[in-house]
């Protein structure tokens, strides 16, 4: 079994307005040091397969048909392997 | 001529009457519900994907309704050439099952819009903007996420292809940043596929189209429809 982890991030060319909000946030609070702000997706679960490449191919099908847009968002997988839930 | 129309009822869906009450009561058409779960689209001549927050918005706007069994049917009729009409939620829908191009993400003011605003059709041959008595008009929009986005790449291939229908304008047509409620690329409140038979907008005509209400223009869209759709 393998516990999946899912990052997706929206693509660099299109605009976070939360990410915006979020560091308007910080400069309001004073922080001067913090820029480039974004706020991505992490999704978890769990692949009842004991194969990585087929846990991979999985995942990998699940982000592009739902987890993420295509046309708008990237995703990074990382599978650990676990012994149970 | 008399048409008949599915409107499509999905979890969460919220303007189905509005649609089934326009189509149906004002505009006196055949009209029939079409639940999600079911698969049969009753020959219907129209498919209407109605407003609302089907699945809760959850994952992303239409990314779950997508997968309800109608939508495979819906997919089918229209790449055979059916026509389908996404509002608002039904846009998202639309976009999402790749029945039309681009993406409409959160507003750029992250603020979820209600309001009457105006947009204005910038293309007179397709079904839904032919026939339109004026050009400006006066709809609703009810949306935490029409911002409509895509790359330049599909942009340019959708100003070549004469695909967008409506931008947000002033009440006299002018369109720029100032006119733009929610930061879509180039003004976009609507557009269409290459074909010319899959449509979505984020405005409401069908919150503008019984005189009760006070206004009245979402009604062209429908009667344009009416009039230039073939059998």
């Amino acid at each position: 079994m393998f516990k999946a982890k899912v990052i997706i991030t929206r693509k660099k060319s299109i605009l976070d307005p939360q990410g915006k909000a979020a560091e308007h946030g910080a400069v309001l609070l004073g922080f001067k040091n913090i820029t480039n702000v974004r706020i991505d997706k992490q999704v978890e679960f769990l692949v009842n397969v004991s194969d990585l490449e087929i846990a991979k191919q999985e995942v990998s099908e699940f982000c592009s048909k739902l987890l993420s847009n295509p046309s708008m968002e990237d995703f990074e997988i990382n599978l650990d392997k676990v012994d149970e839930a | 001529m008399k048409l008949k129309f599915g409107v499509v009822v999905f979890p969460g869906s919220n303007c189905d009457h509005d649609s089934y009450h326009v189509l149906k009561h004002i505009l006196d058409q055949e009209t029939v519900y079409l639940w999600h779960k079911d698969t049969n689209l009753q020959n219907c001549d129209v498919i209407i994907l109605p407003g609302g927050f089907s699945y809760g918005d959850y994952i992303r706007t239409g990314a779950v309704a997508k997968l309800s069994p109608i939508m495979n049917s819906v997919i089918d009729f229209a790449n055979k050439g059916g026509v389908v009409f996404g509002i608002c939620n039904g846009f998202q829908i639309l976009t999402e099952s790749g029945l039309l191009p681009g993406t409409l993400i959160k507003n750029k003011n992250l603020k979820f819009i209600c309001k009457d605003i105006y947009i204005t059709a910038v293309n007179d041959s397709s079904l839904l903007t032919k026939s339109l008595e004026k050009k400006t008009l006066m709809t609703p929009i009810a949306h935490g996420e029409g911002n409509y986005f895509t790359d330049d790449e599909t942009l340019k291939s959708l100003q070549q292809n004469n695909q967008i229908l409506f931008r947000y304008s002033s009440s006299k047509a002018e369109i720029s940043d100032e006119y733009n409620p929610n930061g879509s690329i180039k003004n976009i409140a609507g557009i269409m596929n290459k074909s010319g038979n899959v449509f979505g907008m984020m405005p409401h005509p069908e919150r503008s189209s019984d005189g009760l209400l006070g206004k009245t223009d979402g009604m062209q869209i429908f009667n344009s429809l009416l009039k230039n759709f073939i059998k």
